[in-house]
This record gives structure tokens, C-alpha cells and sequence, in this order.
């Protein structure tokens, strides 16, 4: 027989006891559902990568109607419950009266709200749940607007991080001389101090709020020494307390938080309570993990099982991208303790290790938190580290000899290693899991386990351990890093470009964490390009990141000499054009003049201290580049269409012609291959190009996403149109949406894998208004882009330094 | 007894760049990293005898341009998987210019 469940509080505590009782039992409980915002179970903590652009409201949903549906929840989120009878056993709410067998209050906590006069005025916000956010991100929008986040501890400068990114003028309010003084010490404080200024935001500690002015709406807020800052919102976290009114007024035992037992039962034996709003032997919790604890214990103490909470040791890293830092345990000073102290001044690494009788009991990383997992399972452990002491500070891969490669840390975790600190999975139930459940990424990882499903900061170790136990047999699946310097993917990089604005290779390699000094020369070309496609007119090309080819605009053969490829539109030439080309042959002892597949000429065999004069030469016949090396428009083949042909339909030459004038000097991903086709007998083979062209007796067919290098592809059809000018319009959109979406060094097709036709489409073809969009900003970009590289160099001394040896010793 | 030879200004050499030099034996690499220390190589790839100045340069190491071996400039040794060396020539930066040991690139020395 089924039992009535009632549930108050629809947050990320009773979420997680609810998924632990339907794992123990399915059936077992009708369950009924308040919850006080008109939504249900999300991940509360990902509200700052909200608040900062990084993640959107559905990207951090843990329970969607479809869960609820399926577990036959009773939802009620937006109904106030206004009482408990407990005499009778129902709660009472504006809907109504629900009876109950069973209930859990998990009315969570409220934002403490300093009591200072002004403090009710609009304006005054708390960052507490997603209302909350999208107040500050309404507020964000506002040019130039400013905001002061009363604290400095984690939840503040999360806040405080999200608003600056969002683009507003941010200072901090800390009442302690240092931030985060619960969680870190003053020399781990100073970094992120430093490196929070260093952004851009305003930090002042010891700083007492006196009043927030304003007459109808926040203005500023003045402090008690008078200092007074100006301020269009006010953010309050100085910190939250156990939201109790429901239990005290139903007569419940409640101190600071509801008194539970070990098992999370209440005064009351039909109630129980779990997550921020109980004191279990005197604590009260604010984090996740602990919660997550509590509600594993709950759903045993409902089913009848034996369980119990025996509180929690925590560990707290900030979430605020590329700021690195973690704290664990107790790292005051004192008589009876030992430190252990790393410094790297120049990568902002320090690193303390608090040891009491040789074992660690506190642990404060900053810059540098690879160990941190590993220094909190000591430390939970209460392990004697006696024997590795010397080396101890360098980490988990530094014990027993040499540095070993990553894996090695890994592989030297014990099995009860806390590997994701937010659902308290450890490495042993990881291996398991993989082993016994035959899981083989990540996904399924996090599904079994529930391992890197919260935060996700340790889904690069849960990959590691499926690499570690399964071997050759696993590859990475969705967490790909761009190359050894970096653990973010392509994608995530090219996200955070935008959502940080970040405008130069230094300040991505800064803010993102690059584990090199100055990249490789896998990443540097990607993000040079990713910042010259994302801020064009603003970001300055570095030459120093691009291929040889592209740095010195010829192709390099493999005895280091060159090649010249001058541009012909369409594939059309003159007699005077392949005069200036056969001179500059004999000129410049070109030992080899081949033609290409792309309808134009190659000199091949040209030392590079002639390239400047052979440019000027061709130059001066009209030629330029045709920028045969780059990563954008190489040609565009053309077959004479209506000029010439009996069965041409179009200008398929003037209609290339045109798209290489307009298309021309763009840099994209990869390549991009064009032709223009006169009919569909296709001699322009433009059904295997990036971007081909049809033409019918109706007009136009455009293609997209063919190749024929290391893969043959053929195109898809992208649309049918009527007029060149649409053509170009298309392809124009076509390109930039591409140059905005793609994966470096993917061409046009691999890309259209990733994101799917029905995408391009959408975008380029069904919506004119994306479409023009699209074009207005390639255009845009082109204006910076359409300069001859030859000219610049053979004429205005662009880089003259490649083009001669530095000096010669005879 | 080494002989120092003047070869140019820090300056007329890219940072995270590198410029050719003229030798007896044979075209040397002389690189500057983005901490503005410099060295030089010879300016063969021990893969294919890819011209190692045209490379990118990042950290102590250059990629050659030709099939991305990683040399490192200090050592002149291949990194990674890869396994070759190429020889290095004493060079070092006073006041703003940069000295290469004339010895190390000449034909007699070469020959020993």
C-alpha cells in the first residue's frame, strides 16, 4: 500500500532525497510537492555561470516536468504553505489541505539581509535563486551601470565575478580584512584579491556598511566612515540563515536550524527535515555536498533501512572561471601545528598544508588545485604523512619518485578518494561503476554515479579514471581539451571568448588557465583566429601564432623555397596577366610553372628573399595574391556558362567572378573552396566544393559542405533562389556563420556534422533577418580583411624582417 | 678562445620569433623567446631538413613548419615521441645585442 509523502521545498536537497527514495523504492510513496518559486529542481549552484553568461536556465534543470511526471510527483510550485497541523497530519496551504503519512520540510535558508536603513528600497537584490539573477542581469543590461556586492565571501564574489562579466561597474563590500576569511588564509586571500582587481572589480575589506541610500531606488550605499559609492543595484550576501518560521510555528524543536537526529528525523517522528534548514549536533550546512549526505540517510529512514548522518568535513572551491582555488579543513595558526608553504610568485601559485601531529588538518590552494582532492582525502583520512613529507607539497604525482605523467595521480588515489566533492562519490565507486555497469564515457559516468553531474569541475579526473580502467579502450568523449596547454575544448574556448570578452591571446591564456606559458603551436593559430573572426577592427592579428604559410602568404615546399599563386577571378586570365607570369618565371629562375586544380597558375621552386620582388613584379601587373595558403577563400572555379557554352543557362564567370571579389581575404576555419557551374552537367565540379553553385533555368541552386581532400564529400542542398545578389547574400551568411560556430581547422562539412543542416538553414536560408545579420557582420569584418598581402609587403615594407637573414658571417 | 660575433639588436628579432643567419656552415636559426631569451640552431629539422626558423615559436621549443616535429631550443633535442637532435651554437645577448661564437659556425670547427 502506498503512503503519502508531502514535501516542502522543492530545492537541490529535497530533490536528491526524492531520487534516492525512487532508487530504493519506486512505488512506495505518492508523493505531493510545495515549492515557493513557480519552478522546479535546478542546480542552485550554477546560478553564477548564469549570472555570468556561461550556462543558460535550461542548462542547469535537474529535474524537468518529464521527471516529475515520471516518478508521479505531485507538483504545487508557486503555493505558499502557510502551516502545519500536526494533530492531523495535513499541511495547510492556499490551495488547501494535504494529509500526510510522512513529512519532510526542506524549506532550505534565507539570505541574511544586513539591517540597515534603505535595505527594503528596489534595487536591493540577494542572489539566492533565479529570480534573483535575472534581476541582476536586467540590471547588468543598462550601459555603464554599477553594482556593490555587500561581501566577500564565495557566494558575493561569484556574484560579483558574474556582474562584471555581464559588463557592469562592480565593487565588493568586505566587513574582514581579507575575503573569504572562513575558507582562506590572507596570502591566498591576496591573490584573489589581485586577481579580481586585476579584472576590473573594486575590492574593499573592512568596510562597514552604514545605510543604502537612495529616495525611490537604490543610489549608492554610504559607509560608516562616510565613504559614500554609487551603485544602481546592491547585492546582499553576506550570508544566509536556516529558514525554521514553518517548523517553529508547528511547534518543532528548532534552534538555529530544525533539530534533527542522525537519522534527519525532527522532534516530531513523522517529520523529517533535510538540507540548509537543519542543525544537526549544533552545525548547520550551506554546501552541497552535505546535503546530498543528509538526503541518502533520509531516504533510508523512510524505507525503514538503518542509516545514519555523522556530519560532514568540507571542502569549498570558488566557482568563477579561471580562478583557481581550494580550501579544506582548519588552517588557523598555532602553537601545536606545522605549515608546509609553496610559492611560485610568477604563476600566482601558493599552496599551504597545515599539519597537526603529522597529519593534515587544513589545506588552502591557489592557482595551482590539481591536488586538492587528493590533500582532502588525507585530511578526511586523518593519514600520517610522516614518510612524504619533503615532498608532500608537490602533490599526489610527486610521491615515490619522479614526476609521473598525469595519469599517475590518478592511478595513486586510494579507492576512497573523494573524486566529486559536490554528490560525495568516491574513485572506488567510480571503477565499479565502469566495471561492473560496462560505462565507457562520461555521460554514463555521471549517470550511474552521479559523479560530475553538480559543478562538473572533476569531469576531467572522472575521464581520467575511465581512461585508467578501461585503457586502449576508451576515448574521450565529450570533454576533448584543444591541446595539452588547456582542458577546455574548442567550443568551450570559443564560448568564453565571447561571454569574458576576452580580446588577446595573453588574456585568454590568463584567464582560462593555459598550463604554458605562451601556448603551443596547436593552440596559438586557433585562438589567433578565434579572436580575429570575434572582435574584428579590435583584435591585432599576431603573426607570431600563424603557419609559416600564412605569416609569409606563399606555400612552403619541403626544401624550404616557396610557392606564388597569383589570384585569377573565376579562372579568367589574359594575355597580359600570363606575360607578367612567364617574365616573372625566367626572372626569377621559377623552376617549376604548373596549373591548378583551381583554375590558376603556381610558381613553384621561389627562394624566399625573391618573394617581395617577385610580388612587386606581378603587382604590377594587376595581379594579387590568391592567398593559395590561407585558411579562407582560395578560388572559385567558374565553367564558361552562358558566354560560350551551348547548355549554360547563367553567367556562371561573371556570377564567380563577383562571389571572389566580395569573398575574397576573409579568414575562416579551415579552406574554403568555391565553384559557380553553368548547368547541371557540372564541369565546375561545384558539388564537391565548401560552397557550390548550380546554376538551372529557374535561377540558382546553392550547395554546401562538399570536399574532396582527405574525405570526399558530396554537398547538401542549401537552397534555391532567383537572383545573383540573393546567391551572394547566402553565401556571404553562409561563410560568417560558419566563421563564428566552426571549430578551428574544421572544414565546412565537419562543421555542418556538428550542428546539423536543418541549423545552416534555419540561420542563413528560412530567417531573413539572421541572414542579413549574418552578412552585415562578414562584411563588416571584411573591411579590415581585403588588403593584397603581396602589395603590402613588396611595396610598404609589411614585415621586411622574413624576407632577409638576420646577418651573414662569412 | 671563443670569438663573439655581433650578428644585430634583440630588437630586429620577433618576439616568439626567429631570423636566419649566413654561415659557413650552412643557414643557423636564431630564435627569441617570449621571455627574450635567445638561442640558436641549426636551422635543419633532424626529420627532413625542414628550415626550423620558419616554425612557430612557443615556450623554449619551436614546431618545424614542415610536419610539426617539436625541437627544443635549448638542446636542440626533438621532444615527445620524436627522437633526433640538431646542433645548437653558442650564442648569448650583452647590452641589447646579440653574440654568436664565430668558432661553432666555421668551416674548420665544423670539420673537427
Amino acid at each position: 500500500m502506498t503512503q503519502k509523502l508531502v514535501v516542502i521545498g522543492a530545492g537541490m536537497a529535497s530533490g536528491r532525497a526524492l531520487e534516492e527514495l525512487f532508487a530504493l523504492s519506486p512505488d512506495a510513496w505518492e508523493v505531493t510537492l510545495f515549492g515557493a518559486e513557480p519552478r522546479g529542481n535546478y542546480n542552485r549552484l550554477m546560478l553564477s555561470p548564469v549570472l555570468a553568461g556561461e550556462k543558460t536556465y535550461e542548462e542547469i534543470v535537474t529535474h524537468d516536468d518529464a521527471w516529475y511526471r515520471d516518478n508521479r510527483v505531485t507538483c504545487r510550485f508557486g503555493e505558499k504553505v502557510t502551516g502545519i497541523d500536526r494533530a492531523r497530519k495535513v499541511v495547510i496551504s492556499e490551495g488547501g489541505e494535504t494529509p500526510y503519512d510522512k513529512l519532510i520540510v526542506a524549506t532550505g535558508s534565507q539570505p541574511f539581509i544586513i539591517p540597515v536603513p534603505g535595505k527594503d528600497l528596489p534595487g536591493v537584490i540577494t542572489f539566492r535563486d533565479l529570480d534573483d539573477v535575472n534581476r541582476m542581469r536586467a540590471a547588468a543590461a543598462k550601459p555603464g551601470a554599477k553594482a556593490v556586492v555587500i561581501g566577500g565571501g564565495l557566494l558575493g564574489l561569484e556574484a560579483a565575478a558574474g556582474l562584471q562579466v555581464q559588463g557592469m561597474e562592480v565593487t565588493v563590500l568586505h566587513l574582514m580584512p581579507h575575503l573569504m576569511e572562513r575558507q582562506l588564509d590572507p596570502a591566498a586571500a591576496y591573490l584573489l584579491q589581485k586577481e579580481l582587481e586585476g579584472r576590473g572589480i573594486r575590492v574593499m575589506c573592512k568596510a562597514d556598511t552604514g545605510e543604502i541610500m537612495g529616495e525611490t531606488q537604490v543610489e549608492g550605499v554610504r559607509l560608516k566612515d562616510g565613504t559614500e559609492i554609487p551603485a544602481d543595484i546592491v547585492v546582499m550576501a553576506v550570508g544566509i540563515r536556516p529558514d525554521t518560521a514553518l517548523a517553529k510555528e508547528a511547534g518543532l524543536a528548532v534552534g538555529r536550524g530544525i533539530h534533527v537526529d542522525d537519522q534527519m528525523v525532527t522532534s516530531d517522528e513523522d517529520i523529517l527535515a533535510v538540507g540548509e534548514c537543519v542543525e544537526h549536533d549544533g552545525n548547520v550546512y550551506g554546501l552541497v555536498a552535505p546535503l546530498y549526505e543528509m538526503g541518502k540517510v533520509l531516504a533510508k529512514t523512510l524505507m525503514g533501512e538503518a542509516a545514519a548522518y555523522k556530519g560532514s568535513v568540507m571542502s569549498t572551491k570558488l566557482k568563477v572561471t579561471g580562478v583557481d582555488l581550494f580550501s579544506a579543513g582548519d588552517f588557523a595558526e598555532g602553537e601545536d601545528r606545522d605549515e608546509i608553504v609553496f610559492r611560485d610568485p610568477s604563476r600566482g601559485v601558493y599552496k599551504r598544508l597545515v599539519l597537526r601531529e603529522d597529519r593534515i588538518i587544513g589545506a588552502v590552494m591557489y592557482g595551482e588545485t590539481a591536488d586538492g582532492n587528493w590533500y582532502f582525502g588525507l585530511l578526511k583520512d586523518k593519514a600520517d604523512v610522516s614518510e612524504m613529507r619533503d615532498t608532500l607539497v608537490f602533490g599526489a604525482a610527486f610521491q615515490g619518485g619522479a614526476r609521473l605523467d598525469p595519469m599517475a595521480a590518478v592511478a595513486a588515489l586510494p579507492d576512497d578518494a573523494e573524486i566529486c566533492g559536490c554528490n560525495g562519490v568516491c574513485k572506488g565507486q567510480i571503477v565499479s561503476a565502469i566495471t561492473e555497469k560496462g560505462l565507457t564515457g562520461l555521460d554514463a559516468v555521471k549517470a550511474h554515479t552521479k559523479a560530475s553531474s553538480s559543478c562538473g569541475t572533476c569531469s576531467g579526473l572522472v575521464e581520467q579514471i575511465l581512461q585508467m580502467t578501461l585503457g586502449g579502450d576508451y576515448q574521450a568523449q565529450t570533454v576533448k581539451p584543444m591541446c595539452p596547454c588547456t582542458e577546455l575544448t574548442h567550443m568551450d574556448v570559443r564560448r568564453l571568448i565571447k561571454s569574458q570578452q576576452l580580446k588577446s591571446i595573453p588574456a585568454v591564456m590568463q584567464e582560462l588557465g593555459w598550463k604554458t606559458s605562451c601556448g603551443c603551436a596547436s593552440c596559438r593559430p586557433a585562438l589567433n583566429y578565434y579572436l580575429l573572426c570575434d572582435w574584428p577592427g579590435e583584435y591585432e592579428d599576431d603573426y607570431q601564432s600563424r603557419f609559416i604559410n600564412e605569416r609569409v602568404h606563399s606555400n612552403i615546399q619541403k626544401d624550404g623555397t616557396f610557392s606564388v599563386v597569383p589570384r585569377m577571378w573565376g579562372g579568367i586570365t589574359n594575355p597580359a596577366e600570363l606575360r607578367a607570369i612567364a617574365d616573372a618565371a625566367e626572372k626569377y629562375n621559377v623552376p617549376t610553372v604548373k596549373v591548378t586544380g583551381g583554375q590558376r597558375i603556381d610558381l613553384l621552386g621561389v627562394k624566399k628573399d625573391d618573394l617581395p620582388k617577385i610580388w612587386k613584379d606581378l603587382n604590377a601587373a594587376g595581379l594579387v595574391s590568391g592567398q593559395a595558403y590561407a585558411k579562407g577563400l582560395r578560388t572559385v572555379k567558374t565553367c564558361v556558362g552562358t558566354d560560350h557554352c551551348r547548355f549554360g543557362t547563367q553567367d556562371s564567370v561573371g556570377l564567380g567572378i563577383e562571389l571572389e571579389k566580395k569573398l575574397w581575404g576573409s579568414w575562416t576555419p579551415h579552406k574554403v573552396k568555391m565553384a559557380v557551374t553553368g548547368c547541371p552537367r557540372n564541369c565546375a565540379e561545384a558539388t564537391c566544393k565548401d560552397l557550390g553553385v548550380v546554376c538551372v533555368d529557374s535561377g540558382f541552386e546553392v550547395h554546401i559542405g562538399g570536399a574532396a581532400g582527405l574525405h570526399v564529400k558530396a554537398t547538401e542542398l542549401l537552397c534555391k533562389l532567383t537572383s545573383e545578389e540573393a546567391v551572394v547574400e547566402h553565401c556571404a551568411a553562409a561563410i560568417q556563420l560558419y566563421r563564428e560556430e566552426a571549430q578551428y581547422l574544421h572544414r565546412m562539412y565537419k562543421w555542418i556534422d556538428a550542428v546539423g543542416l536543418d541549423h545552416v538553414k534555419a540561420r542563413v536560408v528560412e530567417d531573413a533577418e539572421s541572414r542579413r545579420a549574418l552578412a552585415d557582420r562578414f562584411y563588416y569584418a571584411q573591411r579590415f580583411m581585403q588588403q593584397d598581402p603581396w602589395s603590402e609587403r613588396a611595396s610598404e615594407g609589411v614585415h621586411a624582417h622574413e624576407f632577409a637573414p638576420l646577418a651573414e658571417i662569412a | 678562445m671563443t670569438e663573439w660575433v655581433d650578428i644585430g639588436a634583440l630588437e630586429d628579432i620577433p618576439v616568439r620569433g626567429a631570423r636566419k643567419l649566413k654561415t659557413p656552415i650552412g643557414c643557423v636559426g636564431v630564435f627569441r623567446t617570449a621571455a627574450n631569451e635567445v638561442f640558436a640552431l641549426v636551422d635543419r629539422c633532424p626529420h627532413k631538413g625542414g628550415p626550423l626558423s620558419e616554425g612557430i615559436v612557443h615556450g623554449r621549443a619551436v614546431t618545424c613548419p614542415l610536419h610539426n616535429w617539436v625541437i627544443a631550443l635549448d638542446t636542440g633535442l626533438a621532444q615527445g615521441a620524436d627522437e633526433g637532435s640538431v646542433p645548437t651554437v653558442p650564442v648569448k645577448l650583452a647590452a641589447g645585442r646579440v653574440l654568436v661564437d664565430r668558432g661553432a659556425v666555421s668551416l674548420a670547427q665544423a670539420a673537427e
